[in-house]
């Protein structure tokens, strides 16, 4: 799950983390409070889930009041990517002499955690990584330990000289990698991190991703969830225990297990056709199921037929033919439906559709499903 | 034979009282798995289908010398289940539950390093070793014993494919499903190697799907180390959108990483043979074999 800059900037400042002078507004008058208080010039950020808001004209500095109230009232309402900008962090313009990255990441290579620095601060590290890969500078963390100080330092003395700044930046290292442990973050990241010309230390930028996994031990941090309205409609269905995802194509799919949705996918593309969604019932055996996952892909008004594509493992044939029964009356179907039905009581579901006189093409294979899914959609070749 | 598990293996249940590990534990059972004990803290002394229950892991393995244990704990409770597992001598750890945080992934892979112990999933359909041993929630219907090793990071899309082998007249030496999540116990490389010293299994059966970079870290072995055994492979997801997790937590495309061109072409570098579309397998495997 991503949170906004101005979220993350909450958990670091409790981890002890420092963070410059800066609030968040939603109107131009709030924008204008806040610069009143902090004091002129101030930096202010559009706060939404994507990267390259800069580029995007999402972040400026105002140097009057006239023109913060001028530029928040640009950026709240800017479309960035498809997204609406709903918020932005008015903040104060420090006099940068040194630019930083600092992340923690979890290495699925290595299963460990691993710190990444580089002097190469305020760009894209992923850039870094493409152009100068010595400059960034790597460290796996045994988790059963933590990162320890002298590894902290020596990555910090790759960044900074003065023994009295490579001190303070080994310090928050160790806090940003306490921060992301216990926020079950799946990455934590600053960029830039910037020494002031005064000679301070701040975190300039801030994102954290949570672990969808952890976040059941942190009820805080879910609540931080904002979603668009197309991930609105992937919540609904994850809260009843789908997994959806709205694509373009006018062929409903109606899968269990992620692999063979994906693949279900695929297969219609090899055929000619376009999948409407990706919704995975997952596994477990529940004819509500199928009646819920008939509902939003009728959501999607481009859909030209359904195609229920099941291999019965935990999940049951029976119980999926009777979902789809019980479905088409209730929600008065009009769309063609594919069915193939093969392993856990395999037999048994076919009966109930038999007897169900129910209008609908019965198929065997995956590669029959798709064509004829296409066909009827009328569509492909 | 096959591999990490056989029809000597000595399986203990973990929430064997709950209703999917009550159900599977009956699927098991009834497939030839030789199920010695089951454990749930609480229940000890009473019995599931004539299989005592333990309170803990290692008084189930002091009473009945189990080796082998398949986790269906809820995801809340199921890290401890594998580190009570791990720490009670238990050789291969099959962990079926979904939902388990990543960094806990990231603490027991830490916690099992140099114990003498395999954890397989979590987040997984478990494995079979057709005619002898099932440890998990696989269909046993569709598996038939022979001499394809499958392994998989997918549940139902191994039937699928499984199912194709079968038809094609071959059988398995062992399939197995490795699991969905980014940190995972035990991954395509680890077992390219125990397949490479089976002397049962003839082909590698390799499933893979968008996300990460397990599938690269194969290529480069198999390429690396000359792999004696033909591989065949499907990757799920070539028409996955960027950004999207599909379903499994592991299986998002990233900035341009992890895409199935990006692993379709490390593969076939490495000699491995695509297939387009899940049936595909079924075919290559004939023309291997009976020259068809």
């Amino acid at each position: 799950m991503k949170i906004h800059e101005y979220q993350a900037k909450e958990i670091f400042v409790k981890a002890g983390i420092p963070v410059s002078n800066e609030g968040v507004a939603t109107t131009p008058e709030e924008a204008d409070r806040i610069a009143e208080k902090i004091g002129l010039p101030v930096v202010i950020k559009a706060q939404v889930h994507v990267g390259g808001r800069g580029k995007a004209g999402g972040v400026k500095i105002a140097k009057t009041r006239d023109e913060v109230r001028e530029i928040a009232s640009q950026i709240l309402g800017m479309d960035i990517k498809g997204l609406k900008v709903k918020k932005v962090l008015v903040g104060e313009v420090v006099d940068i002499e040194k630019e930083i990255y600092l992340g923690v990441v979890t290495d699925r290579d290595s299963n460990r955690p691993v710190i990444m620095v580089s002097s190469e601060g305020g760009i894209d590290i992923e850039e870094v990584a493409k152009k100068t890969p010595e400059k960034i500078h790597r460290l796996q963390v045994d988790p059963a330990y933590g990162l320890l100080t002298h590894q902290a330092m020596k990555l910090a003395f790759s960044l900074f000289d003065d023994i009295k700044i490579v001190s303070a930046t080994a310090s928050i290292l160790r806090k940003l990698y306490i921060a992301y442990v216990d926020s079950d973050a799946s990455l934590a990241e600053i960029n830039p991190f910037v020494l002031t010309k005064n000679g301070e230390l701040y975190a300039l930028d801030a994102k954290i991703v949570l672990d969808d996994n952890g976040l059941f031990r942190h009820p805080d941090l879910e609540k931080l969830r904002e979603l668009t309205p197309e991930e609105e409609i992937e919540q609904e269905a994850k809260e009843k225990g789908l997994s959806y995802i709205s694509l373009n194509g006018n062929i409903g799919c109606i899968v269990n297990g992620a692999g063979l949705a994906m693949t279900t996918m695929d297969v219609i593309n090899h055929f000619g056709g376009v999948p409407a969604n990706f919704l995975d019932v997952g596994g477990s055996s529940d004819p509500q199921k199928v009646k819920d996952a008939l509902h939003f892909i009728l959501l999607d008004k481009q859909v030209k037929s359904i195609w229920l594509n099941i291999f019965g493992g935990i999940t049951r044939c029976d119980d999926i033919a009777t979902g789809l029964v019980e479905a088409v009356s209730e929600l008065k179907i009009n769309l063609p439906i594919v069915v193939r039905l093969i392993g856990t009581n395999e037999e048994k579901g076919k009966r109930i559709l038999d007897e169900s006189r129910l209008d609908i093409y019965s198929v065997e294979t995956m590669e029959e499903g798709a064509k004829v899914a296409i066909k009827v959609a009328g569509g492909g070749e | 034979m096959g591999i990490l598990i056989s029809r000597d293996s000595r399986v203990l249940v973990q929430g064997i009282t709950g209703r999917d590990g009550s159900f599977h534990t009956k699927s098991m059972k009834e497939y030839g798995t030789n199920i010695v004990a089951g454990v749930t803290p609480g229940r000890g002394g009473n019995k599931v289908d004539d299989i005592p229950v333990f309170n803990t892991v290692s008084e189930a393995v002091e009473k009945t010398g189990a080796d082998v244990s398949v986790i269906f704990v809820p995801s809340g409770f199921a890290s401890d289940a594998i580190y009570e597992a791990a720490d009670s001598n238990i050789s291969v750890i099959v962990a079926i539950t979904e939902g388990i945080p990543v960094l806990d992934m990231v603490s027991i892979m830490r916690f099992i390093e140099g114990k003498d112990c395999r954890l397989i999933g979590p987040n997984c359909p478990g494995l079979i070793t057709p005619a002898e041993c099932k440890v998990g929630i696989l269909p046993s219907a569709i598996f038939k014993k022979g001499n394809i090793g499958v392994v998989s990071r997918s549940g139902t899309l191994t039937y699928e494919i499984v199912s194709h082998i079968t038809r094609a007249g071959f059988g398995q030496s062992t399939a197995l499903g490795i699991g969905g999540d980014p940190v995972i116990g035990t991954r395509f490389v680890d077992l390219l190697e125990l397949f490479r010293n089976d002397p049962e299994t003839e082909a590698v059966v390799l499933i893979g799907e968008i996300g990460g970079s397990d599938e690269e870290t194969a290529a480069d072995y198999i390429k690396e180390t000359d792999y004696p055994l033909p591989v065949f492979s499907f990757i799920a997801g070539k028409t996955a959108p960027e950004g999207k997790r599909m379903g499994h937590a592991g299986a998002i495309i990233s900035g341009g990483s992890g895409t199935a061109s990006g692993k379709i072409e490390a593969l076939e570098d490495a000699g491995v043979r695509i297939a387009e579309i899940p049936s595909d397998i079924g075919k290559f495997l004939k023309e291997e074999f009976d020259g068809a």
